[in-house]
C-alpha cells in the first residue's frame, strides 16, 4: 500500500516520496479524501535502533521539506539552516529529522497542481479544501510508514507551529515534546483579512483563469506576486522596515511616476517576483484557506482546554517574539492558559526581538539557547536520543 | 546577616509535601524548583519574568512560563496547585495585595517569605541615621532598589487578615541557622525575625491537611 522511492536521479539529494495508494486514502476534515496521496519528504540523520530519536519539523506557509542543506532546485541554503544541521539545535548526528511538504503544497506532495487521477489533468479548483488537521493527518501517516510509534518532538514555527498544536491535540500519545514557535491556536480576523487580500490578488489576475491556468499554459504571476508582497509586510516589524530601508530612495530624486522610488518598494517587488518562480498560486489559495479555517478550539465548542484534554503528558514549549504582530504574544498566552487548565507541562519564552514574525527563521541566539536547553533536558527524561 | 536563599529553600523543601503540585512564582533560574523536584518529587511549574531565567530553567528540565507575577497569574485555573510559592519576591511586585490573593486562588496553600522591615537592625539603622536602611537584606539604595513594597511582619499579617487568610504556620529565618517556628503575632517576633516564612490558606476553605512537613 505504501511505496517509497528516491526521486529522479538529478534530484537524488532532494529527498524522497511516499505514495499511499487507493487502500490508504487521506481522509479530510471536509468529508472528502485524497487518493492516491504522495508525500514528498526529506530526512536528516539516522533513526536509532529504539526508534526514539525522531523529530518532525513542520514547515510554514510557503516553505518546503528542505530546512537544512542546499535546496535541490533553488540552490539556496535550507530555510532553517540556523537551527538544523550538525552541531546545531536540531542535530542530524543525534536526531532523526523528518520534514515533509504539506498536503496542498507544490513541492512534491499532492496539491492542486498535482494530476487528478479522475481527469488526467491538474486538479486546480477540483482539489478538495484542506485543513491544518489534514496536513497533520498526512504527516501521521508518513511517520507511521517510517516505522515511528512516537516522535521525540514535533517542532514548527508559524503555520508549522499550528501543526504542532494540532499534533498534540490529535495524537498526544505519539508526541513526547511539542515546540510551537510564533504561532496561534486560531487565525485571528486580522490574519484572515491579510490572507484574503492575497487571495483576491491572485483571483483578480486574468491569468488565473478560474484556477485552470495550467491547462491554458499561463500562470497568474502578477496576482501571486502581489499576494506575496502583502504577506511579506506582515512578516516584518515596523522597526525592521525602518532599520532596513527607512525612506531611502532607489536613485537620486523622485521619479514623479510609479516606479519603485523607495527602496522598500523595490524590496517588496523583488520578494514578489522571486516568489512566483517557486510557488504555485492555487497552492497559495488552498494553504492560506487552511490557515484561516484553523481554530483548534472549534470542534470543542470553543473551549481550547478541551482540545488539549488528552495532552497532559506532552511537554510543551512555546515561543513568541516581542515584535511579531502577525501571531502576537497574546495568542501564545491563550494557548498557555488552555494548556495550564488542561494540566499539561507548558513552558513559554517571549524572545525579545525587533525582527517581527520572521524572527523565527532568523538567527535568534536566545531562541536557540532556550530550545536547545528544553530539548536536551527532555531527552534526559525521555532517556534515549 | 540576611537569611540566604539556601536557608529559605531548605525550609520550604522541608514544608512541601512529597509529590505535591507546586508553582514557584518568580522562580529565577529554577534553583528552588529543581530542589523541590529532586527532593520532594513535586510536579513543579515556575513563572519567571526574565527570559534568561526561563531559559536557564528550561535547560534544567523545568516547566517554566515567562510571565509577570503582577499580571500573569491568571494563566492558571483555580486550585491548580497544592502550593503556590513566592520566595522573597512579594516586596518587588507592583500590587502585593492582588498577587497574594491570586496565589491563594490558584494554590490550596501559599508559601510566602517576607523580608521584615520591622527587624531591630532596620529600625536601629533608620533611627540612628534617618535614612532608608541599607543592610545585607536590603543592599540597594532607595532609588535603585527593586524592593518597592517593603513591609513588616505586622503589616503583612494585617494584609492577610484583610484578605481573609489563615496563617497555618510561620517560621523566622536567620542566615546559617535552622528555621525557628514562631507565632508571628507576638510583637517580639516583629523585632527578631529578619525574614519570615508564612504558610497561608483561605479561611473560607477547609483547613488544608497538607501543611505538615514532608517526611
Amino acid at each position: 500500500m505504501v511505496s517509497s522511492e528516491t526521486m529522479a536521479a538529478n534530484q537524488a539529494s532532494a529527498g524522497e516520496v511516499m505514495v499511499f495508494a487507493a487502500d490508504a486514502p487521506l481522509r479530510l476534515d471536509s468529508g472528502g479524501q485524497i487518493s492516491p496521496l504522495t508525500i514528498a519528504y526529506r530526512t536528516y540523520g539516522a533513526l536509532n535502533r529504539e526508534r526514539s530519536n525522531a523529530i518532525l519539523i513542520c514547515h510554514a506557509l510557503t516553505l518546503d521539506q528542505h530546512p537544512a542543506l542546499v535546496h535541490p532546485s533553488t540552490g539556496k541554503s535550507g530555510w532553517w539552516n540556523v537551527m538544523v544541521g550538525p552541531g546545531k539545535t536540531l542535530d542530524p548526528e543525534r536526531h532523526f529529522l523528518i520534514c515533509s511538504n504539506v498536503v496542498g503544497g507544490c513541492m512534491g506532495t499532492t496539491g492542486p497542481s498535482s494530476i487528478d487521477p479522475a481527469t488526467g489533468a491538474a486538479y486546480g479548483l477540483a482539489f478538495p479544501g484542506i485543513t491544518i488537521g489534514d496536513m497533520v493527518r498526512a504527516q501521521a501517516m508518513l511517520v507511521q510508514a517510517l516505522g515511528i510509534e512516537r516522535l521525540f518532538a514535533v517542532v514548527g514555527g508559524s503555520m508549522g507551529g499550528m501543526q504542532v498544536l494540532q499534533w498534540a491535540s490529535d495524537y498526544p500519545e505519539r508526541v513526547f515534546c511539542a515546540v510551537c514557535i510564533a504561532a496561534a491556536a486560531r487565525h485571528s480576523p486580522q490574519n484572515i483579512a491579510f490572507h484574503e487580500v492575497g487571495r483576491q490578488a491572485i483571483m483578480a489576475d486574468p491569468d488565473w483563469r478560474g484556477g485552470d491556468y495550467a491547462a491554458n499554459g499561463v500562470r497568474p504571476e502578477k496576482g501571486l506576486a502581489v499576494a506575496r508582497m502583502a504577506a511579506h509586510i506582515t512578516y516584518l516589524s515596523e522597526a525592521a522596515l525602518q532599520r532596513k530601508f527607512g525612506r531611502e530612495l532607489q536613485r537620486d530624486g523622485l521619479s514623479w511616476g510609479f516606479d519603485a522610488d523607495f527602496q522598500v518598494e523595490s524590496y517588496l517587488r523583488h520578494q514578489g517576483v522571486s516568489f512566483v518562480g517557486r510557488f504555485d498560486a492555487n497552492s497559495y489559495l488552498y494553504i492560506t484557506r487552511a490557515m484561516d479555517y484553523f481554530d483548534l478550539a472549534a470542534p470543542y465548542g470553543g473551549d481550547l482546554t478541551k482540545a488539549f484534554a488528552q495532552a497532559a503528558e506532552v511537554r510543551f514549549c512555546l515561543f513568541s517574539f516581542t515584535s511579531d504582530w502577525l501571531y502576537p504574544t497574546a495568542e501564545s498566552r491563550l494557548v498557555l492558559r488552555a494548556l495550564n487548565a488542561a494540566g499539561a507541562r507548558a513552558s513559554f519564552v517571549e524572545i525579545d526581538s525587533d525582527k517581527g514574525h520572521d524572527a523565527f527563521l532568523l538567527d535568534e541566539p536566545a531562541l536557540r539557547a532556550a530550545l536547545g536547553g528544553f530539548l536536551n533536558a527532555a531527552a534526559l527524561v525521555w532517556g534515549r536520543p | 546577616m540576611n537569611a540566604g536563599p539556601r536557608d529559605d529553600f531548605a525550609e520550604i523543601s522541608r514544608l512541601v509535601r512529597k509529590g505535591a503540585r507546586v508553582l514557584d512564582v518568580g522562580c529565577g533560574e529554577g534553583a528552588l524548583l529543581e530542589l523541590l523536584v529532586r527532593e520532594n518529587h513535586v510536579d513543579g511549574r515556575g513563572m519567571e519574568i526574565s527570559p534568561e531565567g526561563v531559559s536557564a530553567c528550561l535547560a534544567r528540565g523545568l516547566s517554566v512560563l515567562q510571565g509577570d507575577a503582577d499580571r500573569d497569574l491568571d494563566y492558571f485555573p483555580a486550585m491548580a496547585f497544592d502550593y503556590a510559592i513566592l520566595s522573597q519576591t512579594l516586596q518587588q511586585v507592583i500590587n502585593p495585595r492582588h498577587v497574594l490573593g491570586e496565589l491563594l486562588r490558584i494554590g490550596r496553600q501559599a508559601i510566602v517569605s517576607v523580608l521584615n522591615f520591622g527587624h531591630w537592625r532596620v529600625r536601629l539603622d533608620l533611627l540612628a541615621h534617618g535614612r532608608m536602611p541599607v543592610t545585607g537584606a536590603l543592599p540597594e539604595p532607595w532609588w535603585s532598589t527593586p524592593n518597592i513594597h517593603l513591609c513588616t511582619v505586622r503589616d503583612f499579617i494585617g494584609l492577610c487578615d484583610d484578605l481573609g487568610l489563615r496563617i497555618d504556620a510561620c517560621a523566622a529565618l536567620v542566615a546559617g541557622k535552622r528555621a525557628r517556628p514562631i507565632d508571628p503575632r507576638r510583637p517580639l517576633e516583629n523585632w527578631r525575625a529578619e525574614t519570615a516564612l508564612f504558610i497561608l490558606s483561605r479561611r473560607d476553605r477547609n483547613p488544608a491537611t497538607t501543611d505538615e512537613a514532608a517526611d
